[in-house]
C-alpha cells in the first residue's frame, strides 16, 4: 500500500492517460476527440514534472544555503511540449471548423456515411 | 564556413525561407524562392554525405555548448544519406510542383502552401540531422503539423477528414514517443543519444527501459504507418494534393524509418533487438504488411489509393529487414528505403501527370490515355517493373538483398511472403496498365494530350535513376553497407 500512496503522481499521470486514449478512441464527435487528445497530453506533462522531482529538493532557483535542487531540465522540455500541444490543438480545431462547413456535421459516424454515399 | 556549418545550414535555411514564402504576393514568386531553397538544400546534402564519407561522421555543437550538455547534431552515413533523400526529392518535387500546384490550389493559397512545405522540409531534414532525442520530437511535431496542413489542402473534402485522422494518429504517436523519451530519460539522466548509447547497455534489464523502449517503437510505428498503424495512410495519400503526395510517400516514412534504425542500433546496445521480442514483431508485422496491402491493392479503384496501399506493403519489406536483425537484413533496408523512394517519387509523379491533364484517377476514367500520354505511360511502366522487382531495376536490387538476408537464416516464410508480394504487384501494377493501354479511349478523353515538359523532366529524372540504379549498384550497395558497419549490426 505505501507504494501505491508514495507514487500516486504516477497512478494519476497514468489515470489521466487512459482516460484520454480511451475518449480518443471511443468517441465520435471530432471536438470530443480533441478534448480526449489533449487529457492524454497532460498526462505526460504530468508524467514528465514527476521525473523531474529529487527527493527533498528546493526548486530550481539559485539560494543562498540550498545545496540539493530538483531537476529542471523535464520542466523546460515539457514547456516544448506544451507549445507543440497547443499548436496541434489549434489546428485541429480549425480542421473541424472546415470539416463543419464542408460536411455540416462533426459526427464521424455521419461523415462517414456521407462518404458512402457519393 | 559553409563547410563547417553544414548540417545547421540544412536545418535553418528551410526554416528561415518557409514564413518569408508565405507572407509574398501571389503569383509564381513564392515558388521561385521554394526552387532555390530546395536546390541548395539537395546541394548542401550532397556536399554533407560527400564530407562524411571522406572523412566520417560529422558532430555540430549548437551554440558552442558541449554534448551531452547542449544540443548536438550528429550526422553520420545513413542520417547523411536520408538528408540527401529528403531534399533531393523536395528539388525534384518543386519544379513538378508549379503546375501542378496552379491547377489543384485555390491560387490565394499558393504562398501558404510553399511555406507548409517548407516547413514540412525543415521538420524531416531537422530529424535527420540532430543527435539529441528530444530533438527529434520537437522536429517531427514541426514536419506533422505541416502535413496535416498539406493535406488538407485537397480539393475534395474527404481532404479535410483525412487531414483529421491523420493528426489524431500523429499526435497519438508522438505523443507516445514523448513518453519513451521521458521513460528513458528518467533512468539515464540524458538526451544526448551518443551518450544515451554509453549509458544504456548496463540498464537493459530495467521494465522502465524496456517500456520506454516499447513506447518509442510504437511511436514511430505510426508515424511510419507500419502494419497495423497504418490506417491514415491510404486515405491521407489519396484526397492530398499530388505534390504533396508525392513529396511524403518518398520521404516521410523514410525518416520515420532511418529513426527506428537508430533507436534500435546506435541508441540502444545492439543485443537487444535479438534478446527482446522486438525483432520477431518486426517481420510478423512486415510479412502481414506485404501481404494484405498488397491484396487491398489489387481491389483499388482510385490508382492513388492504390499506390498508396503499394507503399503499406513497402514499408512491409523494410521492415521485414529490421526484424532479421543481421546486417544483411538491414543493409536491405536501407537500399530498398533509397530505392522506394525512387519508383513511388516516380509513379506518384506520373499519375500526377494524368491527374493535370483529366482532374481525376478512377480506374474508369483512365481508359486508354496511356497511348494518348505515351511518355507518361512509359514511366508508370518502368517505375512499376522497379516496383514489382524485374531485374535490370532498382526494386530487384533490394529485393534481391532483402531474399538473401532471409535465405541466410532459413527464414523460408519471410521468402515467400516476398515472392507473393511481388506477384501480387504484378497484379496490380497490371490493372493500371492493362485500363492505360489495352481500354478504348472515353469519348470525353480523345482530346487528351501528353502532359507538359515540365511534369515530365523531374518523372522521366526519377524513372531513369530507376534503371541505373538497378545496373550499377556500387552507390546504395556500398553507402548501405557503410551505414550497416557504422551502425554497428552483427552479421549472423
Amino acid at each position: 500500500m505505501d507504494f501505491v500512496y508514495s507514487h500516486y503522481n504516477y497512478w494519476i499521470a497514468i489515470f489521466l492517460m487512459m482516460v484520454g486514449f480511451y475518449t480518443v478512441i471511443s468517441r465520435g464527435n471530432l471536438i470530443k476527440k480533441i478534448i480526449g487528445l489533449n487529457i492524454f497530453q497532460v498526462s505526460v506533462f504530468l508524467l514528465y514534472i514527476s521525473i523531474g522531482t529529487v527527493a527533498g529538493g528546493a526548486a530550481p532557483i539559485i539560494t543562498q544555503g540550498v545545496t540539493l535542487y530538483s531537476n529542471p531540465l523535464p520542466h523546460v522540455l515539457i514547456l516544448t511540449a506544451i507549445v507543440v500541444g497547443v499548436a496541434t490543438t489549434a489546428l485541429a480545431l480549425a480542421l473541424v471548423v472546415r470539416i463543419k462547413e464542408a460536411y455540416g456535421t462533426i459526427e464521424e459516424d455521419d461523415i462517414h456515411r456521407q462518404d458512402q454515399t457519393l | 564556413m559553409i563547410q563547417n556549418n553544414l548540417s545547421l545550414l540544412l536545418v535553418v535555411i528551410p526554416l528561415v525561407a518557409a514564413p518569408i514564402v508565405a507572407i509574398l504576393p501571389r503569383g509564381r514568386l513564392p515558388w521561385f524562392l521554394t526552387l532555390v531553397v530546395t536546390f541548395v538544400c539537395a546541394a548542401l546534402a550532397g556536399m554533407q554525405l560527400w564530407t562524411i564519407m571522406a572523412n566520417g561522421a560529422i558532430s555540430y555543437e549548437l551554440g558552442g555548448w558541449a554534448p551531452p550538455w547542449g544540443i548536438e547534431y550528429r550526422v553520420d552515413v545513413l542520417n547523411a544519406l536520408v538528408a540527401l533523400i529528403v531534399s533531393g526529392v523536395a528539388a525534384l518535387t518543386l519544379p513538378y510542383a508549379l503546375l501542378s500546384a496552379e491547377k489543384e490550389i485555390p491560387e490565394h493559397q499558393i504562398p501558404l502552401f510553399y511555406g507548409a512545405f517548407l516547413l514540412c522540409l525543415t521538420g524531416l531534414l531537422g530529424i535527420t540531422q540532430t543527435g539529441d532525442i528530444f530533438n527529434v520530437f520537437v522536429f517531427l511535431e514541426i514536419s506533422s503539423l505541416s502535413s496535416y496542413a498539406l493535406i488538407s489542402l485537397g480539393r475534395q473534402r474527404q481532404a479535410l477528414t483525412s487531414a483529421y485522422q491523420y493528426l489524431i494518429m500523429g499526435t497519438l504517436g508522438a505523443t507516445f514517443f514523448l513518453i519513451g523519451v521521458g521513460l528513458i530519460y528518467s533512468q539515464t539522466g540524458t538526451l544526448n543519444m551518443m551518450d544515451l548509447a554509453q549509458r544504456l547497455p548496463e540498464l537493459t534489464g530495467l521494465k522502465t527501459v524496456h517500456t520506454g523502449f516499447a513506447f518509442l517503437m510504437i511511436g514511430f510505428a505510426l508515424e511510419l504507418a507500419l502494419f497495423p498503424l497504418h490506417l491514415w495512410l491510404p486515405n491521407a495519400y489519396t484526397y492530398a494534393p499530388t505534390v504533396v503526395t508525392i513529396f511524403l510517400a518518398a520521404t516521410a516514412t523514410k525518416v520515420a524509418l532511418y529513426v527506428m534504425l537508430r533507436i534500435l542500433y546506435t541508441v540502444f546496445p545492439n543485443g537487444f533487438v535479438s534478446s527482446t521480442p522486438t525483432g520477431d514483431l518486426f517481420v510478423l508485422s512486415g510479412i502481414a504488411a506485404i501481404l494484405s496491402a498488397s491484396f487491398y491493392a489489387i481491389y483499388q479503384v482510385n490508382v492513388k489509393r492504390l499506390l498508396a496501399y503499394s507503399s503499406v506493403a513497402q514499408i512491409g519489406y523494410m521492415a521485414l529487414g529490421i526484424g532479421l536483425a543481421s546486417a544483411k537484413g538491414v543493409t536491405a533496408t536501407i537500399i530498398h528505403l533509397f530505392n522506394h523512394a525512387l519508383m513511388k517519387g516516380a509513379l506518384f509523379m506520373a499519375v500526377g501527370a494524368i491527374i493535370y491533364r483529366i482532374g481525376a484517377c478512377r480506374m474508369d476514367n483512365i481508359h486508354g490515355l496511356g497511348r494518348q500520354m505515351p511518355w507518361t505511360f512509359g514511366a508508370i511502366v518502368i517505375a512499376g517493373l522497379s516496383l514489382i522487382g524485374v531485374p535490370g531495376t532498382a526494386g530487384f536490387v533490394s529485393k534481391w538483398y532483402l531474399v538473401l538476408a532471409a535465405l541466410e537464416q532459413q527464414a523460408f516464410i519471410s521468402v515467400a511472403a516476398i515472392m507473393v508480394g511481388s506477384l501480387l504487384a504484378v497484379v496490380y501494377i497490371g490493372k493500371i496498365i492493362e485500363a492505360l493501354y489495352f481500354k478504348p479511349v472515353a469519348e470525353a478523353n480523345l482530346a487528351v494530350k501528353e502532359a507538359p515538359m515540365l511534369l515530365l523532366t523531374p518523372t522521366w529524372v526519377l524513372v531513369i535513376a530507376n534503371i541505373y540504379f538497378g545496373l550499377n549498384t556500387t552507390f546504395t550497395v556500398g553507402i548501405a553497407e557503410h551505414a550497416v558497419r557504422v551502425l554497428g549490426v552483427a552479421a549472423k
